[in-house]
């Protein structure tokens, strides 16, 4: 039996990944993407016997965070596993190949596996009408790469926010016309793992509900999996009774940072953010932003880059500010006064023409 | 616009500095023609001084005088219950006081959002007693105007909204902020063209008819 005909569960097995430890992940991968537990024998038996399906992963322009977050989570663990034995046939950072080889194995893979291969992106693309020169491999514009591998992709799962919403390279002013996967594929199913980079246990969340259910997961607004970003960032925090009792941070060495509180007034983007870092945590579920004292960015959001600065709290606005306000003020002064001034032009004309009566002048006159 | 994420930041960078802009140029447009074309010249001799007469309107004119009391205690009652309450929760809640800062380059120190959170509802439930006054109430009906109910419409939604967004009650988020923000811009640009520019004026006026009764040497 090639390696790529072996269902996970052998190939899990090969690996010494025990039952035991199979059906915890198996649990995890449930309640993750909030299943009953009565699925778990489900999962279990899908996972089992799941071909592993061929994984193009096409990387464009992007700074390969995507891919340190994935590799770099703890090993081993059965997340790793099963990304080991889904079976990865291009990722330019991650293959041992390279040059020509590398993209004939790209290329094979997409002709044996065509109509049935998950494509995974990380990065954005400069759009159609951008110069394709501002980002090749192999002498291929990232556009036409795109395009080609998603033809006979089942689906296209988008790493990160490049990838998903155009991320740093299509932050004003956009130099490269950077555009995301979404803008481009419409035609097949698109999956956004957003975030800068993404919780690695949602990447190979998606991966495992793929693998159960043969489909992608429920997808929010901006198709990403509802299991992950369902919820925002401040509605599972840890900080939020702070947040609540309005006990608040105020510079990073406060007494209000070291006890720990909300650090929304240090610009944390927690309320507008939808990840599932509060409860996935990073780094083996050591630590995540908030907990180590930092603001939550709001990096798994659309334009995060562009939305002000990370250290204004989300109630400041990012257009006006004095001058505007002071111009605005002025223009009003002139138009004020400009009316004023006509209207005690002729108040004065009046002054001027007053003819004063006294009593015994209008005694007189009677 | 095409997503909550891009409304939100619609209405916190291009909108709001339209808002900003149209309410400082109307407002002070206005209240430079108030100052600048003052008054018609009294030549009758005064018989006493307007300043002090006129500072003490401005706070003694708050209370209610019993006759009105008499006659419309629920009036003053409700409205005085609305506008603490609209007053506390844009200038003591901790978001308000951020965006203040940031404005005007400082601030004071705010309520925890708990007392924000009770005195919002308790304002809301005013606001919607206030219309329901004025839709039964047989004089404030044939009264009021379309004005009445447009600005009594925006504010309620100023508050309301925001409530919303606190209580995270519309998803996702950014489209409940945004949502409370521009409420907030049409109340600012509405401002200097409406009735609500009595939130700037009341002083004057209050001082205005102080200074006149002082002048004429009746109490003020």
């Amino acid at each position: 039996m090639t390696k790529a005909n072996k269902t996970l569960g052998e190939s899990l097995r090969e690996h010494g990944v025990s039952r035991r430890g199979f059906l915890k992940f198996c649990a995890a991968t449930a309640s993750m993407m909030a299943l009953p537990p009565s699925m778990v024998p489900a999962i279990a038996a899908a996972l089992e016997k799941a071909r592993r399906p061929s994984v193009i992963w096409l990387s464009f322009q992007e700074c390969t965070g995507c891919t340190e977050s994935l590799t770099r989570s703890h090993s081993p663990t059965v997340e790793d596993l099963i990304l080991d034995v889904i079976s990865l046939d291009y990722h330019h950072t991650l293959q041992a190949a390279s040059g020509d080889a590398a993209e004939a194995a790209r290329e094979q893979a997409m002709k044996e596996n065509h109509g049935s291969y998950l494509l995974i992106v990380d990065g954005s693309l400069p759009g159609p009408d951008s110069n394709p020169g501002y980002s090749t491999i192999a002498g291929i514009s990232n556009y036409d790469l795109l395009m080609e591998a998603v033809e006979g992709a089942a689906a296209v799962v988008a790493v990160g926010t490049c990838a998903a919403f155009g991320g740093l390279p299509a932050a004003n002013p956009n130099p490269t016309g950077a555009v995301s996967v979404m803008d481009l594929v419409k035609d097949k199913p698109v999956i956004n793992v957003s975030g800068c980079p993404p919780v690695p246990m949602v990447i190979t969340g998606v991966l495992a509900h793929y693998l159960t259910f043969g489909k992608l997961p429920e997808l929010d607004q901006y198709h990403r999996p509802k299991a992950f970003f369902g919820q925002s960032i401040h509605d599972r925090c840890y900080r939020r009774p702070f947040y609540d009792k309005g006990l608040f941070a105020e510079s990073f060495d406060d007494e209000g940072a070291k006890a720990g509180w909300c650090l929304y007034r240090l610009g944390c983007k927690g309320p507008s953010t939808y990840n599932a870092c509060a409860t996935m945590r990073w780094n083996s579920g050591t630590s995540w932003p908030v907990e180590s004292g930092h603001p939550c960015l709001g990096c798994s959001e659309p334009r995060f880059w562009d939305a002000g600065s990370f250290y204004a709290p989300l109630s400041v606005p990012t257009g006006a500010n004095g001058g505007t306000i002071l111009a605005a003020g002025v223009t009003g002064a002139i138009v004020g006064g400009a009316v004023a001034a006509l209207a005690r032009k002729q108040v004065k004309a009046e002054r001027a023409d007053r003819q004063p009566v006294t009593v015994d002048e209008l005694e007189q006159k009677l | 616009m095409s997503d909550p994420m891009d409304f939100l930041l619609w209405t916190k960078g291009p909108a709001f500095e339209w808002a900003i802009a149209i309410f400082a140029l109307g407002l002070l447009a206005r209240l430079l023609e108030i100052f600048v074309i003052g008054r018609r010249p009294n030549y009758a001799e005064p018989r006493a001084g307007e300043w002090g007469p006129g500072m003490r309107t401005v706070f003694t004119r708050s209370i209610a005088d019993p006759g009105t009391f008499k006659s419309a205690p629920f009036n003053v009652v409700v409205g005085w219950i609305w506008h603490v309450g609209f007053l506390i929760v844009l200038l003591l809640f901790i978001p308000h006081l951020e965006l203040i800062k940031s404005l005007l380059g400082f601030a004071w120190p705010g309520l925890p959002n708990p007392v924000v959170d009770l005195v919002t509802a308790v304002t809301l439930v005013a606001l919607v007693a206030t219309l329901v006054h004025r839709l039964t109430h047989p004089v404030k009906k044939r009264i009021s105007t379309v004005e009445d109910y447009v600005v009594w419409g925006i504010t309620f939604l100023v508050v309301l909204s925001g409530y919303l967004a606190y209580h995270r009650v519309i998803n996702p988020y950014p489209l409940a902020l945004g949502l409370h923000i521009l409420s907030a811009e049409i109340f600012l640009i509405l401002l200097p063209f409406t009735k609500l520019t009595h939130i700037f004026t009341t002083v004057i006026a209050r001082w205005y008819n102080g200074a006149s009764f002082g002048r004429r040497g009746v109490a003020s």
